[in-house]
């Protein structure tokens, strides 16, 4: 049941999109969400929306993957639409009944705002479907590097990630574990109010921090043993290289930036 | 030939909380395990010979005594990374020393720590994954695998450090008996093809029996040393600590209670049955 769960879920692959320097696709996502806030006409938008699908179709992930990721954020996505559509007073007016007042305004933006935040998801999600967890975390800590001159612990906090990614399908095994051993000597999850299903989460809090306390400091001797001290003189087997693909995803989504501001100059 | 790991009056307290004090492992204890043999460490739970294995590597520093690795006095901190580069430490949870998500990267984790350049990484790191037979799992998950393979994976990331000298901490207590075999395999063929001393700390007889020489701890002393066939026959021995010889050597030092006259230095199943078997038709004979 709980194996069910997957964070930051990474489909290998060999298309261009995967094989770009994670580094660039973190940058271009960055790149992608600013032309996303940026475009406020029909013109720039479908230059974004059509940005965002060649991505999608280079990245050969299929779609309906991507709409069945969709599934958790429905709600936000009705919420907004029906916010927008309601509260949006100006323009025409297209139906009005009791204190409903819907106006072609309102559609308009509703339809803007779900769009924005479907593609908003979608690019983000093209990222971890295709870049694997550590390659994500190695391009992370290489971007903010410069971060390190002011002090922040970046190498410790990309470590601290990779730990983190390490252990979630082991601790998760843990907690499925607990949670038979529990059931086993008759505890019950399933039923009672809210405040009764939260106590019973207690007994399976408690062994399993106790156990990823234990983990944590087995792991951080074991660690110590095989001479980690930071990230002081500490190498890389897989150097992270920039290559002609990455130059060219840089060129192309460059001139799309420009694209989209000069077309916002011009109110398109 | 010359001791790579070197105890030398060693003593050692684990601090007690506030005022009350610690408790007292071993008072002065001396042992030698000489560069390229294959030692076992015997003895019960809580007769300190975790707490040993932790001071090989320098995890623990003597209360007093010396450790030497390799020559270097293991309490001398500016050479610590000198002394936990000879000695190589693999735990008993196979799952609580696996730092990457793919299986390749875990085992660069060592070889990366000491700053060795990229390429010569990647050059170790296929050599000790094919030296443990997880080649073809390079860059698999470690949570996918089997427990034997964890611990090999494990075993793995200590040998793409190059060290002279591997320290096991149970690395068999939480594994199945097919994962278990394919461990002490790994480790039996290390010592004898690559030369790397191998001190395997257990509880298991059949383990032990592998090795070249077997020491056996009880209460942070060292109650016998010697070949294993040597310190296996002292069965009375092994009984007081708490131990019990391997299954064949007590098969036959039961016998010889009930009046048979069985020599007990038989570790192999087949050699144990040949010697019944002759002693049986021997008997017939007369």
């Amino acid at each position: 049941m709980l194996k069910d769960i997957t964070l930051g879920q990474f489909f290998p692959g060999k298309s261009p999109i995967h094989r770009l320097d994670p580094r660039t696709k973190i940058v271009l996502l960055i790149a992608y969400i600013v032309m996303l806030f940026v475009a406020s006409g029909w013109v720039s938008y479908g230059i974004v929306a059509i940005f965002l699908l060649t991505a999608v179709r280079l990245s050969t992930i299929p779609l309906k993957t991507i709409v069945r990721g969709m599934k958790p954020v429905v709600m936000i996505l009705a919420f907004t639409g029906i916010l927008n559509l309601f509260f949006t007073q100006d323009g025409t007016v297209l139906v009005h009944f009791w204190f409903i007042t819907i106006t072609s305004e309102g559609v308009i933006r509703a339809i803007f705002m779900m769009s924005r935040i479907l593609m908003l998801i979608t690019g983000t999600f093209l990222l971890t479907y295709t870049t694997s967890p550590i390659s994500l975390t190695d391009g992370l800590e290489s971007l903010l590097k410069p971060l390190k001159k002011i002090h922040v612990p970046v190498h410790e906090l990309s470590m601290m990630m990779c730990i983190a990614l390490r252990f979630i399908p082991t601790l998760i095994e843990e907690t499925d574990k607990i949670m038979c051993a529990q059931k086993a000597r008759g505890a019950d999850f399933e039923s009672g109010n809210l405040m009764q299903r939260a106590k019973a989460l207690v007994p399976i809090l408690v062994p399993l921090f106790i156990s990823a306390f234990r983990r944590a400091d087995e792991l951080a001797t074991a660690m110590e043993c095989r001479c980690y001290q930071g990230d002081v003189g500490r190498t890389k087997m897989k150097m992270l290289r920039y290559s002609r693909l990455d130059v060219n995803a840089y060129c192309v989504t460059g001139l799309v930036v420009v694209l989209i501001f000069v077309l916002k100059a011009m109110g398109l | 030939m010359a001791s790579i790991i070197e105890a030398k009056h060693l003593a050692f307290t684990y601090p007690g909380a506030d005022d009350t004090p610690g408790h007292q492992v071993f008072a002065d204890l001396d042992l030698d395990i000489e560069e390229g043999s294959f030692v076992a460490v015997l003895g019960t739970n809580g007769c300190g010979k975790s707490t040993l294995a932790k001071h090989f590597n320098a995890i623990l520093l003597p209360s007093g005594g010396k450790v030497y690795v390799n020559g270097i006095d293991t309490s001398y901190t500016e050479r610590l990374m000198a002394v936990r580069r000879n000695v190589g430490m693999v735990f008993q949870n196979p799952d609580n020393q696996i730092v990457a998500n793919v299986v390749e990267e875990d085992v660069a984790f060592g070889p990366e720590n000491l700053g060795v350049a990229g390429p010569e990484i990647r050059q170790r790191v296929d050599r000790a994954l094919k030296q443990v037979e997880m080649y073809d799992y390079r860059e698999h998950a470690p949570h996918l695998l089997s427990g034997g393979q964890k611990q090999r994976v494990a075993i793995a990331g200590v040998i793409a450090m190059e060290p002279k000298c591997i320290v096991l901490d149970e690395p068999t207590a939480m594994l199945d008996p097919r994962g278990r075999r394919e461990v002490m395999e790994t480790i039996t063929r290390l010592n004898r093809e690559k030369g790397i001393t191998v001190v395997l700390i257990t509880h298991h007889m059949d383990e032990a029996a592998r090795a070249q020489r077997v020491v056996v701890m009880d209460k942070g002393k060292i109650a016998a040393d010697g070949t294993p066939e040597e310190v296996f026959s002292q069965v009375e021995l092994l009984h007081a600590i708490g131990l019990a010889a391997p299954e064949t050597v007590e098969l036959c030092w039961q016998l010889n209670q009930h009046g048979w006259e069985l020599p007990l230095d038989r570790l192999e199943p087949e050699e144990c049955a040949k010697l019944l078997y002759e002693t049986i038709k021997g008997e017939e004979a007369k």
